[in-house]
């Protein structure tokens, strides 16, 4: 009767010895939130990967990715939904967040589908930002110049 | 003649005796309330379409800004207790008034807290956004003011607007360790609720406990995120505020309106005894003189 007594507290003690690793919660779904301060295009959605532009280069994002915190880069995020299907978004800068849950915030301060950009206004933008870089005078001016050139050659590139 | 100059002087002392109103007197009062009837009314119109509009940007918005505070919650970041640390307080109202009680609410929870924050001894600054609470704080609490904005309150807030109140923010050079934004949270047309979202400084989020999780961070990424995040909480309390402002102007007007139909009732009333009255003294001064003849 004692014997079984121990046997029976000791069974739960031998299962949590052996798991070494935590098991992360939900892991196999990311709960996926990509928004605009005026649109929201997923909201806590399930999808399979997310490729992200950021400040120290592009990467994707699969469910149970490690934690971490990113700056975006004007460029192109594409979502690939659970079935297969991608959706491509162009963003101008932003953030993005991955918990340790597996929840992704993706916060962009700008964001539209591309099919919703035009190319020629874009090469137009560009062309008009690269004539602006030789008459930019201080810092400041410099700057913003260099971020126009930016984003639209990533346009550019995004749509051709 | 002393007797009379006494008399004389007596009179206007005990002046406070109340004349019978005349029909002029009621009339013009009349004509006032009704004026001010259609101006709350109309007001109350516009009113009801500026909140559509602010409840409708409302929901994606709502979204982003829950995102924005998703890595303070999840982290559970908070800064070190029993350090004298810096505090931030921004306070968001706007610059119109007749919206009820939602600037003295977000004035009220400022005070309170500015008093128990100085009661333990740290340090705290307040910005404001909005002239309204600049006014309420500027009496009392002058020296605790780092920052006013003006122009809010016209035209429905944008990201822009945000990102220009967290630059000048951050430009001002106060090195704050936490603090939160206190605004009005919509809750329904009826009601809202004053609440705060915490805000962190670089430093604090970087020493977190938890923030060892989060992998490949260098500083100017974390400075980048954090600058971010400060100008996404803060378009969340200004989207958030103005909803609030605008039903409760809604519900304001709507009660002033009532308000000056019931008085306009019972004036016409008292309109139309007076009347009667008056054509009944006259008729029986009419009466009595051709009796008297």
């Amino acid at each position: 009767m004692m014997a079984a007594r121990f046997l029976r507290r000791s069974i739960p003690v031998l299962r949590q010895a052996r798991c070494y690793a935590d098991a992360p919660s939900g892991s196999s779904q990311m709960s996926f939130t990509f928004a605009s301060p005026t649109q929201v295009y997923f909201k806590e959605a399930s999808v399979k990967q997310v490729d992200v532009p950021t400040l120290t280069g592009a990467f994707g994002i699969l469910p149970a990715h490690v934690p971490t915190l990113q700056v975006l880069r004007p460029g192109v995020v594409t979502v690939f939904n659970d079935d297969g299907s991608a959706a491509k978004f162009f963003v101008s800068s932003g953030s993005i967040t991955v918990n340790a849950d597996s929840s992704v915030q993706l916060l962009a301060e700008e964001a539209f589908p591309l099919d919703q950009l035009d190319v020629a206004a874009a090469k137009a933008n560009l062309e008009k930002a690269q004539s602006e870089m030789a008459s930019a005078s201080d810092e400041a001016a410099r700057a913003e110049v260099q971020i126009n050139i930016d984003a639209n050659e990533a346009i550019v590139k995004a749509l051709e | 003649m002393f007797a009379r100059t006494s008399a004389l002087v007596f009179l206007p002392q005990c002046g406070q005796v109340r004349n019978m109103a005349t029909l002029k007197d009621i009339t013009i009062r009349l004509k006032s309330i009704k004026n001010i009837q259609k101006i709350t009314k109309s007001m109350k119109m516009v009113a009801a379409a500026k909140y559509a509009r602010a409840e409708r940007q409302l929901k994606p918005a709502r979204v982003y800004g829950n995102g924005a505070v998703a890595l303070y919650e999840k982290a559970e970041i908070k800064a070190p207790e029993g350090v004298a640390n810096k505090h931030l307080l921004i306070g968001v109202s706007s610059d119109r008034g007749l919206c009820g009680a939602v600037h003295s609410n977000v004035a009220k929870a400022i005070k309170a807290k500015i008093a128990t924050l100085t009661g333990e001894g740290k340090e705290v600054m307040v910005v404001n956004v909005g002239d309204k609470l600049r006014n309420i704080l500027q009496r009392t609490h002058s020296n605790y003011l780092l920052l006013s904005c003006k122009e809010v309150g016209r035209k429905p807030p944008t990201f822009t607007d945000a990102s220009i109140v967290a630059t000048e923010l951050l430009n001002m050079g106060y090195e704050f360790d936490q603090g939160a934004v206190i605004y009005n949270r919509f809750r329904s047309v009826i009601s809202y609720k004053t609440d705060e979202k915490p805000i962190f400084s670089i430093d604090t989020v970087a020493n977190s406990e938890n923030m060892g999780i989060y992998d490949d961070i260098d500083a100017d990424v974390l400075r980048n995120y954090q600058e971010f995040a400060l100008v996404n909480i803060i378009y969340f309390g200004l989207k958030e505020s103005t909803t609030s402002e605008q039903s409760a102007r809604m519900t304001a007007m709507d009660s002033a309106s009532k308000n000056a139909s019931e008085m306009i009732d019972k004036l016409t009333l008292t309109f139309n005894r007076t009347r009667q009255a008056v054509i009944t003294k006259e008729l029986i001064e009419i009466i009595s003189g051709a009796a008297a003849l």
